[in-house]
């Protein structure tokens, strides 16, 4: 039977995850006015191709990769392009983007799928293709697909991973479009082991009740997908990190600074293999994803297929959400998302959920550290939360490089148990940002 | 870095950096379990030393929480006594001091422990070494008389025997085994007969440390809430108690005295009280497992050498105390291995 693996570290908030579990996803309408980001993924901006006063099509590309690690991006809608520039970007901050007025004729380029069959193809063309519908990692930064597993460009993998696990507290996205498209993600995950010619692939799923499990080992047991193993992990945060998943799943150990490839392993996760499904067997590019909306203070959180582009409003409008309670609004899931300033903030390719909280976690009341050391127990990357804070608050950045800060994964699971409700993620992230600085200041 | 933000169109959103959600454990609430956990050997020293008891505790604490919040007020900072921690110092300096006390003594070791100790270092999580164990050690090299004249327990005798012994008149089980020892005088009978007073509390000594059974009780709850961590107190008990059972003095380690001996040892003086909550103060002790280990370890020995040879009858907040200052030392270089890092050199 299934062995559920589990990590050291880590923390078990509330999932949270009933209130969206069992909502089919539902199409959200397009909307009216698409703000599309040339930068959707981790790696250089997409180069814009289109001017104010262009006529779009759904499915077009706007923008093209400006180098291996980019990715294109493309027309959600069809319609006018009435502006380029910046516009709130859902990392913070502004970013250049195309703002296209909608025609809600929806007049889409032609999308087909490719000539012959995948399994005969070239895997070249694949890449390609995969290049072409603009496909990049849909559950973290964003890694343009085709960077992750190019032949010869990428260190050959033994393990392809596919990710159906979804460790943030209220996001179902994935769990719906495992339970709803369980076959075309299985056919997406066999199109990458092929590229990559990986010795196997492992389906990783969270084993606790109410998931995915029962319905993927259905659909695992079909002759077709017979090269595919389901490997069940522990339902805990953050199993869904690519490098705790490795870990998990083979105890190999991505090196401090490394990749999953280090470890001989790519790691997809549902949504972006899904993707690549239908961009290799449909030819259709990465315009529209599936999100959970809602929150707190929505009355009807739903699972939504969204158009890139649609701004935060829109979605949180669609699900009801009583604007005048919300407080914070996060795009991403509650331990690791964005919050955000701006509503005009459109949905982008790795935005895998939107919600809107009462509350304002961080607590206001800060204590100073008392060293307990429940951060040090919760980081599954095994740093010491409370010195890197302290070196970092100091300026002492040598010694927080020393200590590894440049391994953390920004999980917050620290900042989670911190009973002195620090804000230790922050501290992480700009120490990370200070030695960034370093050493680009030394190098130059 | 926490400031609503927004333009004139939409409603101010609150921007932070993630996560945001987080548990609801707090300052408060860990220091709240804590003075509940301290709460039955509270009651222990009510029965066993009467209203007297209750008087220092509340003295001690008075003076512990009043010179936090006037400190606060001098230094124009925001009041920090709602965290409790001035609490539960002055809750564990009362524990630690003979019944019989001058109240003006009590309170100038809360006064001590909170301005000198804690304040001066930063207040909360600043202080270096544990305030109440600093301030017990405090007072006992300013009023050494005082310090060591113990009562005994309202119904009990101060060795926990069931016959009195003549001609002593301020004394605890230590106090009795040291002098035993070193005279020649050693009945292994007494020991045993004592025990059950000890587990119970009921012998003389320091008012809230006398009842081994009321602190274990709160400690369970502590470690079941996560507060506390056994490795500390377990290896600080264990360390002393292999230390006094092989070093026990009778020449012989099998004998049934020899398993009385380490026995006594751990549940006489300050052992249990400052394995559990002086050793375990997350503040003052090492954050890493293999740091807590030695770091009980090293409290053990040094309790074990200062009973032994030392001076002084009970060594447990001496202990406590020099292992505080290796905390930082331990923390540095038993740091975790880094997820990845070994592999790396392989």
């Amino acid at each position: 039977m299934f062995r559920s693996l589990g990590f050291r570290g880590g923390i078990h908030p509330p999932r949270d995850k009933n209130s969206t579990a069992e909502s089919p996803i539902e199409v959200m309408p397009s909307p009216e006015r698409a703000i599309v980001p040339v930068l959707q993924h981790a790696g250089p901006a997409a180069r814009i191709l289109v001017r104010r006063g262009d006529k779009v099509r759904v499915g077009q590309s706007i923008a093209e990769p400006s180098g291996p690690d980019s990715a294109a991006v493309h027309s959600p809608v069809s319609g006018t392009v009435i502006s380029v520039g910046d516009f709130p970007h859902p990392r913070g901050g502004r970013g250049l983007a195309a703002e296209i007025e909608n025609d809600g004729a929806d007049t889409a380029v032609e999308m087909s799928g490719m000539d012959k069959p995948w399994n005969d193809a070239d895997p070249m063309e694949i890449v390609e293709r995969i290049r072409a519908c603009g496909v990049v990692g849909m559950g973290g930064a964003g890694v343009p697909v085709q960077a992750k597993i190019l032949p010869g460009a990428v260190k050959p993998a033994e393990t392809l991973i596919v990710n159906c696990t979804e460790c943030e507290p209220l996001a179902t996205a994935d769990l719906r479009l495992v339970k709803e498209h369980a076959v075309e993600i299985l056919t997406g995950a066999l199109i990458i082991r092929k590229v990559l010619g990986a010795k196997r692939a492992l389906v990783a799923v969270d084993s606790g009740p109410g998931g995915v499990m029962p319905c993927l080992a259905t659909a695992c047991k079909k002759p077709e997908f017979g090269d595919l193993t389901l490997a069940p992990v522990a339902p805990k945060y953050p199993q869904s990190e690519e490098k705790i998943l490795v870990r998990t799943l083979t105890r190999r150990e991505v090196p401090p600074g490394g990749t999953c490839a280090d470890a001989g392993c790519v790691v997809l996760n549902a949504a972006t293999v899904f993707a690549v499904a239908r961009a290799v067997l449909s030819g259709i590019p990465l315009y529209e994803r599936v999100l959970t909306a809602g929150g707190p203070c929505a009355a009807a959180p739903k699972n939504l297929l969204v158009r890139v582009g649609t701004p935060v409003s829109a979605v949180l409008e669609h699900c009801k959400t009583d604007m005048k309670r919300a407080r914070k609004v996060v795009m991403g899931g509650p331990m690791r998302g964005v919050a955000l300033a701006e509503l005009d903030t459109p949905v982008i390719k790795t935005t895998y959920g939107v919600f809107a909280f009462e509350s304002l976690a961080p607590a206001v009341q800060q204590y100073n550290c008392i060293g307990c050391g429940r951060c040090m127990r919760a980081c599954p990357m095994r740093l010491v939360p409370a010195y890197l804070r302290r070196f970092v608050d100091k300026n002492m950045i040598d010694e927080a490089a020393q200590w590894g800060i440049a391994d953390c994964i920004e999980c917050g699971s620290c900042a989670y148990v911190c009973p002195s409700k620090i804000n230790l993620v922050h501290y992480m992230m700009l120490g990370k940002h200070r030695l960034a600085a370093l050493a680009k200041g030394e190098a130059a | 870095m926490n400031g609503p933000v927004g333009g004139s169109s939409q409603p101010l959103l609150h921007v932070s950096a993630p996560p945001h959600i987080r548990q609801n454990e707090s300052v408060p609430t860990i220091m709240l379990s804590v003075v509940i956990a301290l709460v039955p050997a509270f009651a222990a020293s009510i029965v066993f030393f009467g209203v007297r008891a209750l008087a220092l505790v509340l003295v001690c604490v008075t003076a512990t929480v009043g010179t936090e919040a006037a400190l606060c007020r001098l230094f124009r900072r925001p009041l920090s006594t709602g965290d409790l921690s001035a609490v539960v110092t002055g809750l564990l300096l009362a524990f630690m001091l003979p019944p019989g006390l001058p109240y003006w003594m009590a309170a100038a070791g809360g006064v001590f422990a909170i301005a000198v100790v804690k304040t001066a270092f930063g207040g909360l999580g600043g202080n270096l070494v544990n305030p109440a164990a600093a301030a017990r050690a405090f007072l006992m090299v300013s009023f050494p008389a005082a310090m060591t004249a113990f009562t005994p327990p309202v119904n009990g005798t101060l060795f926990g025997l069931s016959r009195a012994l003549d001609g002593v008149t301020s004394a605890t089980p230590l106090v009795y085994f040291k002098n035993a020892m070193a005279t020649g005088n050693f009945h292994p009978l007494d020991l045993q007969d004592a025990i059950g007073s000890m587990v119970l509390g009921n012998t003389g000594g320091c008012l809230g440390a006398t009842s081994g059974l009321a602190i274990f009780i709160g400690a369970i709850f502590l470690l079941y809430r996560g507060i506390i961590r056994f490795r500390t107190p377990i290896s600080f008990i264990g360390s002393m108690f292999v230390l006094s059972w092989i070093f026990n003095g009778t020449g012989d380690i099998f004998s049934t005295e020899a398993f009385i001996i380490p026995l006594y040892q751990v549940l006489g003086g300050g052992v249990m009280l400052g394995a559990f909550f002086l050793a375990a103060d997350p503040v003052t002790s090492p954050m890493t497992p293999v740091g807590r280990v030695l770091f009980g370890t090293g409290c053990g020995i040094i309790t074990f050498v200062i009973r032994k040879f030392g001076g002084y009858p009970d060594g447990v907040c001496w202990a406590i105390l020099l292992m505080n200052f290796c905390v930082p030392l331990l923390d540095r270089h038993l740091r975790p291995r880094r997820f990845g890092e070994r592999k790396q050199r392989e």
